[in-house]
């Protein structure tokens, strides 16, 4: 099998990938409308743990179709194309963060700043491998911008709760997300055509934290504890970790990095990723709501793109530090 | 509708959903082909494409906005986008002579159209709604046949304020809310309040 493999060319290797991730996801989904089909025991009124996890499965596989087309779409386009999707989802995000965080009428040059100048220039950086200027751009020349023009607009009425929070919008959605494509343009010897395979690396891992984090705090709340569902708890994190490092030494052989290095990165990911949901999760909370996206009172109950990714936002810079400066590139 | 207008319809329509979403959230009444007229608060000039763009498209093509006709019909090119892609009725907002300023929006509604009318008459920048102006009323006791439904547009000020000329992307919806009539008897006054009320109450749904 992996002499196979390595006959492969890089391109094909990562078809490959797909292809199996789109098999997985495709049988994944004809199981779930097999078991939805079973004649249940359960009443209307009170569902079973059964229909529970049946929807928590099919909840899953509605992100995890788009996320995985996403991402097909992404690479099979280049990178050039992979830079402008994930610009689109920094617009979109940011559009979801800043229609929660109130403004007043003269932070819209500010607004207009952010969304039409800053957003296009960061991912123009990325896109022309300007590695240097891409990680400062936000943090030191845009954080003075935005409160400059801030100051400039003349209203200081709670000036820097307003500046903050556009600050804040900038971090996460723009800079955040503009650090998965730039996985791709990494120049690693040696391991020319395959950076997608570090996109997909971060991905699965957070993901699968995420998930197994998740799954076990549900199961967990059912049986012993009764905290409040929102509350962090330390047991699920644990077991989300450990599975999110599971994964990543599974994929090791994907990767640059050889069996040590990838339980690092995959560590670091997630405890980034975790940290940065809760983050995002307490926003919401202090916001009064459940979900990103038009106001959380969407008519269709469907969830803001921001709760999908917001665990990558936070995940893709650290990562992409870390591997950036262990491997000196 | 020529090809130029159905271009430029299908452009906007894009353009306010990228910006904004444009939800539509039907709450009191369904999307329905009746003769209908919706009242909304007025907070942007905005807000006409705003609750354009969130109609369906069957009902977009009977439901005319009302404009006011000295800021649309401003410069040719305002003037052709809200005659040939809005279908827009234009009122004068002075009086002029001795005109009734409703006769444009009776011609419409005898014509079978429903409309889109903001009674405020003019845009507010306070957290209400200005009070309503009699044009309503007048309206409701005339055709007691058309559906008088009330609607709140949520956060178009933030998207385009007064004086400003370039959108900023925020997510905005339009609620429909349960449809009132003129009671037998009922004052102006009173009417106008309670259609005030109507719509500022879909503000908390």
């Amino acid at each position: 099998m992996p002499s196979f493999l390595s006959k492969l060319t890089p391109e094909q290797q990562v078809g490959l990938l797909f292809v199996l991730l789109f098999g997985l996801l495709a049988v994944a989904t004809v199981a779930g409308i097999l078991f939805s089909l079973r004649e249940s025991k359960s009443s209307a009124t009170e569902p079973s743990a059964q229909v529970q996890q049946l929807e928590g499965l099919q909840a899953f596989l509605r992100t995890a179709w788009p996320m995985a087309l996403l991402f097909w779409v992404g690479w099979a386009a280049g990178d050039g194309v992979a830079t402008v999707l994930f610009g689109f989802v920094s617009f979109l995000i940011l559009r979801e963060f800043i229609s929660l965080s109130p403004t007043r009428r003269s932070d819209h040059r500010s607004l207009l700043l952010a969304f039409f100048v800053v957003l296009p220039l960061q991912y123009t950086l990325v896109w022309t491998h300007q590695f240097d200027l891409f990680t400062v751009f936000i943090p030191v020349y845009v954080f003075l911008a935005i409160a400059g023009f801030g100051a400039l607009s003349g209203d200081t009425e709670r000036f820097l709760e307003r500046n903050a929070k556009l600050q804040w919008g900038i971090m996460v959605c723009v800079y955040g997300v503009s650090h998965v494509p730039a996985l791709l343009m990494l120049d690693f010897p040696g391991f020319k055509g395959k950076t997608a395979f570090l996109v997909f690396f971060l991905v699965l891992v957070v993901q699968a934290c995420m998930l197994v984090q998740h799954l076990s705090a549900t199961r967990w709340r059912a049986t012993a504890d009764a905290t409040p569902n929102h509350q962090f708890r330390w047991r699920s994190w644990g077991a989300g970790l450990f599975a999110g490092s599971l994964v990543g030494v599974l994929l090791a052989g994907l990767t640059p990095f050889n069996l040590l290095t990838a339980l690092v990165m995959a560590l670091v990911a997630c405890v980034a990723g975790t940290l940065g949901h809760l983050v995002m999760k307490a926003i919401k909370r202090d916001r009064g709501v459940i979900h990103w996206g038009a106001d959380g009172r969407s008519v269709t109950g469907a969830s803001g793109l921001l709760d999908r990714v917001d665990a990558l936002c936070f995940a893709a810079p650290v990562f992409f530090h870390s591997v950036r400066w262990s491997f000196n590139l | 509708m020529t090809l130029r207008a159905k271009a430029m319809g299908l452009f906007l329509l894009a353009l306010v959903r990228l910006l904004t979403g444009a939800q539509a959230r039907w709450f009191g009444c369904p999307p329905k082909a009746e003769q209908r007229i919706y009242f909304a608060n007025h907070q942007s000039h905005a807000d006409l494409v705003l609750i354009w763009a969130a109609l369906p498209k069957e009902l977009r093509s009977i439901t005319r906005p009302i404009a006011a006709k000295d800021y649309w019909t401003a410069s040719a090119f305002k003037r052709w986008i809200t005659t040939a892609v809005f279908n827009a009725v234009y009122v004068e907002r002075d009086k002029k002579g001795d005109a009734d300023p409703l006769q444009p929006l009776i011609d419409a509604l005898e014509s079978g159209d429903s409309l889109i009318l903001f009674p405020e008459g003019t845009r507010g920048f306070a957290e209400d709604p200005q009070l309503f102006k009699s044009g309503l009323y007048n309206l409701a006791q005339r055709f007691p046949g058309a559906v008088l439904v009330p609607a709140w547009i949520n956060n178009v000020q933030r998207v385009m304020p007064k004086g400003e000329v370039l959108p900023v992307p925020v997510l905005c919806s339009v609620t429909f809310g349960a449809p009132i009539a003129l009671g037998k008897n009922e004052l102006r006054a009173d009417f106008l309040l309670r259609a005030r009320e109507a719509v500022m109450a879909l503000r908390e749904v």
